[in-house]
């Protein structure tokens, strides 16, 4: 793998990273598994595509694009609490859904973002290469998310976000309402995927409707790769965990299809096998383990 | 303080299953009482408590919390008057979060949670001499996860967590009956403790008729949804373990000799 090719790859997880936040907070936290993402992930680019295009602020372009995103949240919240429809069956049909939607917001399957400001060129602006730039502006990105995370969940509101997760009848008789913190919850973790969503879309030039699949499946593996190499340790550490992990699954899917054995090679199609099949070994082997060693 | 007017619930209504879990419940429970609730099982004990606490819904009649109309409202709002201790030690705390953070989050109960930092630092001095009186050290291991405690100290600590904010009801659900005899007297020595010194207004559902007659000045036993036996004051004070199961099985018309080793 050269340089070009780590950076690349380092970028590209911290950009993610900050939807990995997202799944983190859903699917650890909230204990909601929330599929939501595959469409929220593209609903954020398409909202900054369509907002630049139109002329807006590149980083207000980002604002609308979690406004989005927290809506599409609270929409699969709302049909598992109040309508209570199975949380991954409620996300599937906002995801279903949010694939219309997406094309409408486009007016068409994809909007282009060459030619036009986005947030990296104040950042060029200072001189700096590209290659450098979009590194470090989105090593702030999620340096930011992060600490914002953190700090939401050491509050009054975000100990309530942990409890509803952890033990919903002791919070409920604590007198929090656990339908609203499982729609502020879901909201915001879906604003943190869009708002990588968009960053994705200004980062490559362009938004497209299919840009979200396996959403999901990178997150997870994230989430998983960060804890396996931090541990399940405080909400500090599992924030942090996410952000890191994104990082290292990208490396190493970008080491995997530079891998080579005689005329045999991974093409980036494999990717979705691969990660696949690294989620289904991370979340077995503690399993394998536990039994191993009950022996 | 508390008023349940014709109070009815069923479970399994409409089917071959159906329950008559309380039957038309009438009960008026004074400011300051602490009331001892005995009966066999699927009496309506636990169901009574729910209903109150509104983890059930009821299908008629009528709940007064200190002078409130409460029947419409959902369990988390009737949170704010109301202390629970549950019979699952797991239930009434956090395993994930720290024993500070679980009494940070005891202590906005019935209050707005905003974004303020969530364990405040003029808090853990409250929560230091409110953990001293356990006797168990927690104190100086505010920063552990709770689940790292045992069962006894997590049932010790939901019970300051449930009288930190003081509530016009404390609702006891056998919170004794999951630990072992030792660490059993000492939440019931503590619970004795905690009620006594404050005053507060609690029903303790309990299914050990001494542990009935010890405590409280009152005491009620259910049976098939309904009250059979409601006494107070000198008269529950002069009550006996026998004196109950002659009652009990008067009232169901049926002989106790056999029961009464194994009850008693």
């Amino acid at each position: 793998m050269t340089a070009y090719a780590f950076i690349g790859a380092v970028e590209q997880g911290l950009l993610y990273g900050i939807m990995v936040l997202g799944v983190y907070l859903t699917f650890r936290v909230l204990d909601f598994p929330d599929l939501t993402v595959d469409g929220s992930l593209p609903l954020g680019a398409a909202v900054s595509a369509v907002a630049i295009s139109n002329g807006i602020d590149p980083f207000l372009a980002i604002v609308a694009a979690m406004a989005a995103g927290f809506l599409a949240g609270c929409v699969t919240a709302l049909l598992n609490t109040k309508l209570k429809i199975l949380h991954l069956l409620a996300s599937i049909l906002t995801m279903i859904a949010l694939y219309s939607i997406n094309i409408r917001i486009m007016d068409g399957p994809n909007v282009s973002l060459l030619g036009v400001v986005t947030v990296l060129d104040p950042i060029m602006a200072w001189g700096l290469p590209g290659y450098l730039a979009a590194p470090l502006l989105f090593a702030l990105c999620a340096a930011a998310a992060t600490v914002l995370m953190v700090w939401f969940l050491h509050t009054e509101l975000g100990l309530a976000v942990l409890a509803t997760g952890d033990n919903a009848r002791m919070i409920t008789a604590q007198g929090v309402n656990t339908h609203r913190i499982i729609i502020l919850g879901v909201g915001l973790s879906n604003a943190l995927v869009a708002a990588s969503g968009a960053l994705v879309a200004q980062n490559q030039g362009a938004a497209d409707v299919n840009m979200g699949v396996g959403t999901i499946i990178a997150g997870l593996a994230s989430v998983i790769v960060g804890e396996t190499l931090l541990g399940h340790g405080g909400i500090t550490r599992g924030c942090i965990a996410a952000i890191l992990g994104s990082v290292i699954y990208r490396v190493a899917i970008a080491a995997a299809l530079s891998f080579k054995l005689g005329t045999f090679a991974f093409t980036p199609s494999d990717l979705n096998l691969i990660t696949a099949l690294l989620v289904i070994a991370a979340l077995t082997i503690p399993m394998v383990k536990a039994r191993w060693s009950g022996r | 303080m508390i008023r349940l007017a014709r109070l009815t619930k069923r479970f399994h209504r409409g089917g071959v299953n159906e329950v008559m879990a309380l039957d038309g419940i009438d009960l008026h429970i004074r400011p300051g009482d602490f009331v001892s609730i005995i009966g066999s099982n699927g009496a309506g004990k636990s169901t009574l408590l729910n209903c109150l606490a509104g983890t059930y819904a009821i299908d008629a009649g009528s709940i007064r919390l200190g002078g409130r109309d409460v029947t419409a409202w959902p369990e988390y709002r009737r949170a704010k008057l109301i202390g629970r201790v549950f019979q699952d030690p797991l239930v009434g705390t956090c395993a994930a979060l720290s024993i500070e953070q679980n009494m940070a989050l005891a202590i906005r109960r019935g209050r707005s949670r905003t974004l303020a930092w969530g364990v405040k630092k003029p808090d853990r001095g409250l929560f230091r001499t409110q953990l001293e009186i356990l006797g168990l050290g927690l104190e100086d291991r505010l920063k552990s996860r709770v689940g790292l405690l045992s069962g006894g100290q997590r049932q010790a600590l939901t019970m300051i967590m449930a009288t930190l904010i003081e509530p016009e009801v404390l609702l006891l659900d056998e919170h004794t009956a999951a630990l072992d005899p030792k660490t059993a007297a000492q939440i019931l020595d503590l619970t004795h403790r905690i009620i006594e010194t404050r005053g507060l207004t609690t029903l303790m559902v309990t299914h050990n008729m001494a542990q009935a007659l010890s405590f409280g000045n009152r005491l009620i036993m259910l049976h098939r949804g309904r009250v059979i036996l409601d006494v107070a004051g000198e008269e529950k004070a002069g009550l006996k373990v026998d004196d109950l199961l002659a009652r009990f099985y008067s009232s169901q018309g049926e002989a106790f000799s056999s029961d009464r080793a194994l009850l008693g």
